[in-house]
């Protein structure tokens, strides 16, 4: 018998395995996909304005570290249209936006922390008013020389939390007794979410102390509490609502926080519904992006380039404020094996401070520079000891017997990984590949000519479950109407990865009935309260399995009284494409509703769900982080111009484990659109800032995401087969938002193979991202080394196996 | 007397606007006004797309639409053109457009708010008449940015849909939407407002040229694609607006024997076909300068006027060795493009001075001609730097060289000293290329900025030259790029 041949990005289809009437596993479009063609799916700005709306624009300082000498604001008031100004001294409650840490004010006050930090905010009668206005202020500051980069962070000793670390074994003996010996620094950059929908909230004051918020935010409970604490009343007075974002990424997880929070605030003052939406340039400038890093490592190896011991210092720029940096440092520092295996490890993460916007959640959440770290030393391994990179990924990755994490967990999937890298090479014809390039190289340059080419594949392994234990949980709601409707709603939000559509199947699943009978709603706080923010890939597996299990409650109940009413067991009541069956009676599925309403049986029920097993202790290091790793493996070719740095990738293989996928289409959308946003994070997407502490790139202009000719023009994807979650997650799926971005690796790792053609045995110095000008930089020095070498009379280095290699990588 | 008010289509009804700020955009008008909210805000700066508009204007009696970004379209320039928005396409959820039908069925949208600009650039295409391939769905999307799917989606949509046969509302009342548009093109000039805050649009050269002079101090706007955001991000105070949109005779494009010139109002997307058949480096070089909607709104002229550093024309038209007519009244002069550009942000041009007419020479016999456009990103980017190259070639020798920058100076500008260097060089002799490599270090002192360091630059601009000599000496394109080959497009 045949396996059904897997689903592929060219062949988008239900899952296989499938009953008549199921509903998880269908390939459905996005719930709003209609909606979204046609411009009617509504977003923040777009939700019809009460009469009266102010509007909100934001307004600050010309510097990025100082104290506030004088705020002169008397030509904003002058300026026709403007109603308010709003500064620090206006906040009735607490002026703090963090997510638990402080240090993130909503309006400055005494001192400036970063170029484009908030002072005040404009409340006008239009938005086009208050932007104007708002760039009338004269704000005098003592200001002094910011520290912008990490370096300078670094040297200074600044950080905004304390360092932390894991050891396993003695990394220092193993790398000193180790046969190789290497040493490395890699500058891997941050990342601009560059959601399309700006940052936006929406405040409609309410009766007495009131407030209900419209905000484009992950984490509405957050935004509910924060606007509660800054006016200064009940978390009960404040509702927040978010039916959908323009994407988030991570960038609206707490730091949407601050612009409903003002939004908030203006309605408070003036009485009348505020609005708050961010131009893009202001957006880039005042809000936090994916960590910058500086990584310094040291590894030992064995002959066959599998890893003795390892000593890494993670430095990641965090900005000026916690923010969520603890969490997202944490995940580097667990990320920092990838898939490989480390017997004895010291990893080190220090959180430095810079006078820079405070950096935040983005999709990986810290996890892809860990990773980045990990395929570095797999390269700088490979190549210095003149092995294949894949051959020597494959040595390290965890086994049986070799499955032990830095941080103290075993892998109990290890051989899922072999499997996945396994199949990847197979089907992407690594092997064949690999030595086409060789002799094309090799041709190249013997003609002197420009073009390299690089092919690499590397393993992704993801943790799931947030680290931070007690946000993984969730609520849900779902109410049954007695015509048989249904209406969900749970604690996580829609920014466009689909869950709501994911839920939706889950619960008509539940229900025997059909998806277009499920409609899902905004999410709410006055509905399903004190939830945790929709991040950490862990949206479906949390909100689906507590919407699961509300619709459980209600079936059970109408189970219940279908046997009561028909003499049956309950086992001989059962719910399927619409229809109850109970015993040889059948009726429908809004019969039964009707019934269980003239029968007085609860149509309405909550659900909840708290990820079980997981009991991580951050103070001694010690426990398991994760309920499960998610994953999957990506080969990438590219060809690179060595003379200019330009790149361009040619084809893309990725197999990657969804699980048992709850909806394959929105699963391959993960993939696709993580892996080219993970692609953009390693080329083309730098973010640069002023010596001033000035972001300069502040707009699509300057600040370049991969466009649609950026796509490889061959990319086949493929969802792994047999793919299914051992632990018992809603039904056996796997994750999937986060992990497809690291997939990206393959394309940093393959520049990587194309610029150590150029001198062999010397590890390109390439940092991230691989923009013209980094490659370039590295294909030179690669030349330089290479001449060096010649001019001493050892031209290829990975030759020499006798002396331990080091090289400043 | 100038009519002062603006006319344009919309939804089959001719739409007057008479009190509206001079710098009013067409999104605002969509959003605020008209308060269709189908159209999104991205970025305000004509980058993402998001707020894709179709404008149909006839083109030689026939109505053919062009993707424009609604946020920096001011409402004046609209004026005899239909306007389609995405809220205008489906009647009902049931009954989408076909563009809209391939987009949901190939799950083509995530978070949704790129995506009504996507539906409205695949729209253009759909009624360009043109079967689409991936190379040309990467160009028509390249102005529209997604970061939810990796737009693999969004392209085999655009594949399926876009089979150069358009069957839709559109399609079927073209005729009554000519006879529309006719009916609003009374070649009148046009003048909203007073003589203190106005947006002008004469209809004719003669005109035009009278109120620049009258009105020195007034903006002359082109395709608005950076005037455009004096107005959405500088939040400038423009109160006296010139359009040179409505002006015919600016946006012909005429090819002679030896030379092409060109209106200073023709668009990109107008002097395109033109110019690519001087050199096709020339047509790569354009399809990378900004994106569709760029193209359709820009122009060749305010390319040059607004004095941009960096270009991508100016080099490329000064190492062609062009030369513009500018226009003070009824004064006409005419001086090579190069010495146009003073200084940084300065050029030779007076108050109430307009741009009317740019002369590219064509490439005699023995000429070759090469251009590279460095940039992080290939697409819709603003170059790092720019390199082009005229080279005149006799018995394997470099008899003469014409070689521009741009991004290199404070000015587009002729690289004198390695031009001299290369002259003489034998294509043969790589070896003795160096010299002329070398003397762009002479001839330039580029700065650092966030697109590129200094020396990146220089020595970029080194390679570029030497690719040059590579190619001119015969190295198939293929093996020496990696986009752009120009044997692709000689194939095509």
């Amino acid at each position: 018998m045949n396996s059904p041949s897997p689903i592929t990005n060219a062949t988008l289809r239900d899952r296989p395995d499938l009953d008549a009437g199921a509903s998880v596993g269908l390939a459905l479009a996005h719930d709003s996909a209609a909606r979204h063609v046609q411009g009617t799916a509504a977003y923040v700005d777009d939700v019809p304005e009460p009469a009266g709306t102010v509007h909100v624009a934001p307004g600050c300082a010309a510097a990025a570290r100082g104290v506030v000498r004088a705020v002169d604001l008397d030509r904003v008031l002058a300026t026709p249209g403007v109603l308010a100004v709003l500064t620090d001294r206006d906040v009735p409650g607490v002026n703090d936006c963090s997510p638990g840490l402080g240090g993130d004010p909503i309006l400055a006050g005494g001192e400036i922390l970063f170029h484009g930090q908030v002072v005040f905010a404009v409340v006008a009668e239009t938005r086009d008013a208050a932007r104007r206005a708002a760039r009338r202020a004269r704000i005098e500051v003592d200001a002094s020389a910011p520290r912008v980069g990490v370096d300078d962070g670094l040297a200074a000793g600044a950080q905004v939390l304390p360092p932390y670390e894991f050891l396993r074994g003695d990394p220092t003996d193993a790398i000193a007794a180790a046969p190789h010996r290497l040493e490395g620094r890699v500058r891997i950059g941050g990342q601009e979410h560059f959601y399309l929908e700006g940052q936006a909230a929406l405040a409609v004051p309410g009766e007495d102390d009131e407030m209900r918020v419209h905000s484009s935010t992950q984490h509405p409970s957050e935004v509910q509490h924060l606007v509660a604490r800054m006016l200064g009343v009940p978390d009960a007075a404040v509702v927040c609502e978010c039916r959908r974002m323009g994407g988030a990424f991570g960038g609206k997880e707490s730091q949407a926080a601050q612009w409903a929070c003002l939004a908030a605030l203006a309605a408070r003052i003036t009485g009348r519904p505020a609005k708050v939406r961010l131009d893009r340039d202001d957006d880039m400038a005042m809000t936090g992006k994916r960590h910058d890093f500086r990584v310094d490592w040291r590894g030992g190896f064995d002959r066959d380039g599998r890893v003795a011991g390892v000593d890494v210092e993670l430095n990641a720029r965090c900005g000026c404020s916690p923010d969520l940096s603890l969490g997202v440092n944490d995940r580097t520092m667990f990320h920092a094996d990838n898939a490989y295996y480390y017997p004895a490890a010291r990893i080190h993460s220090r959180r430095v401070r810079t006078d820079t916007v405070s950096n935040t959640a983005f999709r990986g959440f810290g996890g892809p520079q860990g990773m980045l770290f990990a395929e570095r030393m797999m390269d700088a391994a490979a190549i210095t000891l003149g092995l294949d990179p894949l051959l020597v990924r494959k040595r390290n990755l965890y086994g049986p017997g070799r499955d032990i994490t830095p941080y103290g967990t075993r892998i109990e999937e290890s051989g899922l990984l072999s499997r996945l890298v396994r199949d990847l090479e197979r089907s992407s014809e690594y092997a064949a590949r690999r030595r086409a390039i060789e002799g094309f190289n090799s041709t190249m340059e013997a003609n002197g000519e420009a073009l390299r080419r690089g092919l690499a594949l590397t393993p992704a392994k993801f943790g799931i479950s947030f680290t931070l234990k007690h946000l993984n949980q969730a609520g849900a709601l779902v109410h049954v109407f007695t015509d048989g409707s249904v209406q969900v709603n749970h604690g996580g939000t829609e920014m466009g990865q689909g869950l709501y559509v994911k839920v939706a199947q889950v619960v008509a699943e539940e229900l025997g009935i059909g998806v277009d009978r499920v409609r899902i709603t905004a999410t709410r706080t006055d509905k399903v309260p004190n939830t945790g923010p929709t991040a950490a890939s862990a949206g479906s597996d949390l909100n689906g399995m507590a919407a699961k299990r509300a619709a459980r409650t209600i079936r059970r109940r109408l189970a219940a009284l279908a046997a009561r009413l028909y003499q049956v067991r309950e086992a001989d009541v059962s719910f399927a494409g619409g229809t109850v069956r109970i015993g040889t009676e059948s009726l429908s599925f809004a019969e039964v509703a009707r019934l269980a309403f003239t029968e007085r049986v609860s149509l309405s029920s909550t659900g909840y769900y708290a990820t079980p097993k997981i009991a991580w202790d951050r103070d001694t290091a010690s426990g398991r982080p994760f309920l499960y790793f998610a994953g999957g493996a990506a080969c990438s070719e590219v060809t690179v111009e060595t003379e200019t740095g330009e790149l361009r990738v040619d084809r893309v293989d990725i197999l990657h484990d969804a699980g048992r996928s709850l909806n394959p289409a929105i699963d391959m959308g993960q993939i696709e659109g993580g892996f080219v946003q993970g692609m953009g994070w390693l080329t083309t997407e730098e973010l640069v800032f002023g010596d001033d502490g000035r972001l300069l790139t502040h707009a699509p202009s300057t600040y370049k995401i991969p466009t649609c000719s950026d796509v490889p023009a061959d990319f086949r994807v493929t969802l792994f087969e047999p793919g299914r979650n051992r632990e018992p997650t809603i039904h056996r799926s796997k994750a999937v938002g986060e992990p497809p971005l690291m997939l990206a690796l393959s394309v940093f790792s393959a520049i990587t193979h194309a610029l150590a053609s150029l001198a062999r045995g010397c590890v390109p110095p390439l940092d991230a991202p691989a923009t013209p000008e980094a490659i370039l930089r590295a294909a030179d020095a690669q030349r330089a080394e290479r001449a060096r070498l010649e001019a001493v009379g050892e031209p290829d280095r990975s030759q020499d196996r006798r002396t331990p290699a080091r090289s400043e990588v | 007397m100038a009519r002062d008010v603006v006319r344009f289509v919309r939804r089959g009804q001719i739409v007057e606007r008479r009190d509206f700020a001079p710098t009013e955009t067409l999104l605002d008008h969509l959003r605020l006004r008209e308060r269709a909210f189908g159209t999104k805000e991205g970025c305000a700066e004509g980058d993402c797309g998001a707020c894709t508009v179709a404008v149909g204007r006839l083109r030689g009696g026939r109505l053919a639409y062009e993707p424009v970004n609604s946020c920096i379209q001011l409402v004046g320039m609209l004026d005899g053109t239909e306007v389609v928005a995405v809220d205008d396409l489906a009647p009902s959820s049931d009954d989408l457009h076909p563009v809209q039908r391939a987009l949901v069925d190939a799950h083509a949208s995530q978070c949704g708010f790129c995506t009504p600009g996507f539906v409205m650039t695949l729209f253009t295409l759909y009624h360009a008449g043109v079967r689409a391939d991936r190379t040309t769905v990467n160009d028509w999307l390249a102005g529209n940015l997604c970061r939810c799917t990796g737009y693999r989606p969004i392209s085999d949509a655009a594949l399926a849909c876009c089979t150069g046969e358009a069957k839709d509302a559109w399609a079927s009342r073209a005729a009554a939407t000519a006879d529309r548009l006719a009916a609003i093109a009374d070649g009148a000039d046009l003048f909203a407002g007073d003589e203190n805050a106005f947006f002008a649009a004469p209809a004719t050269e003669d005109e035009l040229a009278a109120i620049a002079a009258r009105y020195p101090d007034a903006t002359i706007v082109g395709g608005a694609t950076d005037v455009g955001l004096w107005i959405t991000k500088q939040l400038r105070e423009l109160p006296r607006i010139v359009h040179t949109g409505r002006v015919a005779s600016l946006h012909e494009v005429r090819e002679h024997e030896d030379r092409v010139e060109i209106g200073a109002a023709a668009t990109y997307a107008e002097a395109e076909r033109a110019l690519a058949a001087i050199d096709p480096d020339i047509g790569e070089m354009l399809r990378r300068l900004g994106s569709k909607q760029v193209r359709a709104a820009g122009t060749i002229g305010g390319n040059i006027a607004n004095g941009s550093p960096i270009g991508d024309s100016p080099p490329v038209l000064i190492a062609l060795g062009a030369s513009i007519e500018l226009r003070l009244g009824d004064t006409r002069r005419t001086l090579p493009l190069e010495d146009f550009f003073l200084d940084y942000g300065r050029q030779d041009r007076s108050p109430g001075e307009v741009l009317t007419r740019i002369v590219v020479p064509r490439l005699g016999s023995g000429e070759h001609f090469r251009c590279y456009k460095i940039s992080k990103r290939f697409d819709q980017d603003i170059s790092a730097l720019l390199g082009a190259f005229r080279l005149a070639v006799e018995g394997g020798r470099v008899v003469a060289a014409r070689i521009a920058y741009g991004g290199m100076a404070a000015t587009p500008k002729r690289a004198t000293r390695a031009e001299r260097a290369a002259t003489g060089l034998a294509l043969d002799r790589p070896a003795s290329w160096s010299a002329a490599a070398e003397a762009l270090a002479a001839d330039f002192t580029p700065i650092d900025d966030h697109r590129a360091s200094a020396d990146y630059r220089l020595r970029v601009a080194r390679s570029l030259l030497l690719k040059a000599l590579t190619e001119i000496a015969g190295r198939p394109t293929g093996e020496t790029r990696v986009v752009g080959a120009r044997e692709r497009s000689a194939a095509a």
